[in-house]
């Protein structure tokens, strides 16, 4: 079993400042951090392969100081790390972006062949949930996107079965090998990595591909120019207002807040799923 | 089995990284253990970095290294309720290379001085917390951490782990410190911009000042205020041993916003924007209270051997040059093959014989004296402010007579007697 995790440096959204006058991303006021879902998609490749035995490689397009997010996926316990980084992936959308992924994938592919690949369910800093789904287009292999489980690994019959998050409950699906997934943070918990692994981590020399690495590039497609994406308008939401703190015994209080409750329980009822 | 290091260091503060990197650039095997999430995170000091040990180690680290300002004016202020006595010195030779020292922000430094560690072949883990050292016949043959299969082994285990270390307390090397033996100190940083703070204390873009405050900074108590320009934001901060502020029932965040509204403080500071709230404790127990810094394969260097000079406001150069002390004899040790008390004591005459003990030795009482006879911040001061306003006050009175008035009202405030006694006794303290 060869899983690849796609992985993304992405600023610390947390604690992030955004400039009032440009209303962009302060990235300067925020360290780069491996985004959260990625961790847990590298976490939940660690948990399959206790299972199925194989090994793990991660994969990330960004800057040279991005071998720090791989060099954290080795922490948690991915086995090799991927960055491909060239100027002219600079600029790249979610589509020029799963396109570089893709190729890169193929070429992983040529050498180990990759049975899964998992992603986060988005980048914290992007939101936009499409590099997944993406490069399983590109890949031409199943998505399953909001996965909540890995409930079992059928590696004779090279199937999969996952529970995938939905708003009204979740779904199983059985998914043939090799498919992609896209996971959510309730798949697993972020273990503490085992001494060892920081060890290896902290030696670990990512391997790192330019684009002139990867075989059979449309470089039209690549970065800014294979972006067709156009950001129109950017703003920050305006903050919501104060809300309204109730009074009185805890009984008061408590017959006010049902009222309000009550009033709009439509919110809470579920809506039938299409 | 875990692996084997030469050298396993565990704290990448100032010590433990000069330490690791002097060790790895002589072709060890370094592990850099670290509990922040990056080395810097949790470090603290007021933020004067000394270039003289920095220099020693890597040369002319001023051209790369994260750097706030250059200080080239030092200003020393005995301050008053309404009132400051302010002696100092500028000098524009500090302005230019070499420099004398400089303002730094110590999460960004501790990170590029960790990282040339690293480049010199150290290997870094961060986030990693050392909860003991393995013990085995008398000897320390490696570290114990938080995480699963935390075991690592190594020839020396350097003790870099900061003011309080629990390592070397196990091992039995110092006991509980006493809380005359340590300062608190708070510290803000506060955003200000970078032509606001230039015309407020008169600087070039490249240029900083440091302020030292005694007297009415800690209300009178033993200890230091300071405030110290960085490019576009300040550091300010007070401490105290922690006996006086148990003694004075005072709470450190009081006692740093009593500073940042005193009249005299306030308008250096106005209008900025508080953007990071630090505390820490410094050892300033001074010579007597340095442990045993070498045992049968361990070494203690840094804050956690109490190397601070806290009249001088000296801390990470004694920091730095300890490592640097530390891994020459951790290197002869590797070629005698003997990392046994006896051969890493070797670490200790050093240190004995460097200006660091040589230094801590000179001002052994004066903590001691300053705390017991609290006249000389509770007292002085405020004579002295009084004395200059008096002198400097044009109504009238000849100069001479108004010399008789102030050393009249100084023995009468004291008596004279006890002000000679003062006086030998403050000389005798630093002498």
């Amino acid at each position: 079993m060869h899983i690849v995790v796609c992985v993304k440096q992405v600023p610390d959204t947390k604690i992030i400042k955004i400039n009032p006058k440009t209303n962009t991303l302060d990235r300067r006021s925020a360290p780069a951090i491996l985004n959260p879902y990625d961790a847990h998609a590298v976490q939940e490749a660690v948990k399959i392969k206790e299972l199925t035995g194989g090994s793990i490689s991660v994969l990330s397009m960004g800057p040279p100081q991005a071998t720090a997010v791989i060099k954290k996926s080795i922490e948690i316990g991915a086995d090799r790390g991927y960055l491909i980084t060239d100027r002219a992936f600079a600029g790249a959308d979610t589509l020029a972006t799963s396109y570089a992924l893709s190729k890169a994938l193929e070429r992983i592919n040529k050498d180990h062949p990759v049975d899964m690949i998992i992603c986060g369910k988005h980048a914290i800093d992007g939101d936009t949930g499409q590099v997944g789904p993406g490069i399983a287009r590109r890949m031409d292999i199943p998505p399953v996107t909001n996965v909540i489980e890995v409930t079992e690994v059928n590696q004779k019959e090279k199937t999969v079965l996952l529970k995938r998050k939905l708003t009204n409950g979740y779904e199983l699906i059985q998914s043939e090998l090799p498919c992609l997934l896209t996971v959510e943070k309730e798949i697993n918990e972020i273990e503490y990595s085992p001494m060892p692994n920081m060890i290896e981590a902290a030696r670990y020399e990512p391997i790192i591909w330019a684009v002139s690495d990867l075989e059979n590039v449309d470089r039209a497609q690549l970065g800014l120019k294979g972006s067709p994406t156009i950001v129109g308008k950017m703003f920050t939401p305006p903050r919501p207002e104060g809300g309204k703190k109730l009074e009185g015994s805890a009984d008061e209080q408590v017959s006010q807040i049902m009222e309000v409750l009550m009033e709009k329980k439509d919110l809470f009822t579920l809506q039938p799923s299409k | 089995m875990s692996e084997k290091f030469d050298v396993i260091v565990v704290g990448a503060g100032p010590a433990g990284t000069s330490c690791a990197y002097t060790c790895a650039k002589s072709g060890l095997n370094v592990l850099l253990i670290e509990r922040g999430e990056y080395p810097g995170a949790k470090n603290v000091m007021g933020g004067v970095l000394y270039r003289k040990q920095m220099e020693e180690l890597i040369p002319e680290f001023w051209k790369e290294a994260p750097l706030e300002r250059p200080v080239i004016e030092q200003r020393f202020w005995m301050m008053d309720k309404e009132s400051v006595v302010s002696f100092g010195y500028k000098g524009l030779e500090w302005a230019v290379e070499p420099y004398n020292n400089f303002t730094v922000l110590r999460a960004q430094f501790d990170q590029w001085f960790a990282g040339k560690a690293v480049e010199a072949g150290a290997l870094l883990i961060n986030e990693t917390v050392v909860t003991e050292c393995i013990v085995e016949n008398g000897k320390v043959i490696g570290v114990r951490t938080d995480r699963p299969n935390g075991e690592v082994y190594a020839d020396v285990v350097v003790l870099a782990d900061g003011v309080n270390s629990l390592l070397s307390k196990q091992l039995g090397f110092h006991k509980e410190f006493r809380p005359d033996e340590v300062a608190l100190t708070v510290m803000e940083v506060i955003n200000l911009p970078k032509e606001k703070i230039n015309d407020r204390f008169n600087l070039e873009d490249n240029q900083g000042c440091t302020i030292e405050i005694f007297g009415d900074s800690t209300k009178g108590n033993l200890g230091t205020a300071f405030l110290y320009t960085n490019k576009e934001s300040l550091n300010i901060g007070v401490g105290t041993t922690l006996s006086s502020m148990i003694n004075a029932k005072m709470k450190p965040y009081e006692l740093l916003d009593y500073l940042k509204n005193h009249p005299m403080v306030k308008p250096l500071i106005s209008g900025g924007e508080s953007a990071e709230y630090l505390a820490h404790l410094i050892p300033e127990g001074g010579y007597r209270s340095v442990p045993k810094v070498a045992g049968n394969g361990v070494i203690v260097i840094g804050d956690a051997a109490q190397l601070v000079n806290a009249i001088h406001r000296e801390g990470s150069n004694m920091a730095m040059h300890s490592g640097l002390l530390a891994a020459e004899s951790i290197i002869e040790a590797k070629h005698r093959g003997d990392y046994s008390e006896a051969s890493l004591n070797l670490y200790r005459e050093k240190l004995y014989d460097s200006f660091i003990i040589k230094d801590l030795e000179k001002y052994k009482d004066a903590a001691h004296t300053f705390e017991k006879y609290p006249q000389y911040f509770k007292e002085y001061v405020p004579m002295m402010n009084k004395a200059m306003s008096k002198f400097f006050t044009v109504d009238g009175t000849p100069k001479r007579d108004k010399q008789k008035q102030i050393m009249k009202s100084v023995t009468s405030e004291r008596g004279t007697l006890r002000v000679i006694q003062d006086i030998y006794r403050a000389w005798k303290a630093v002498k």
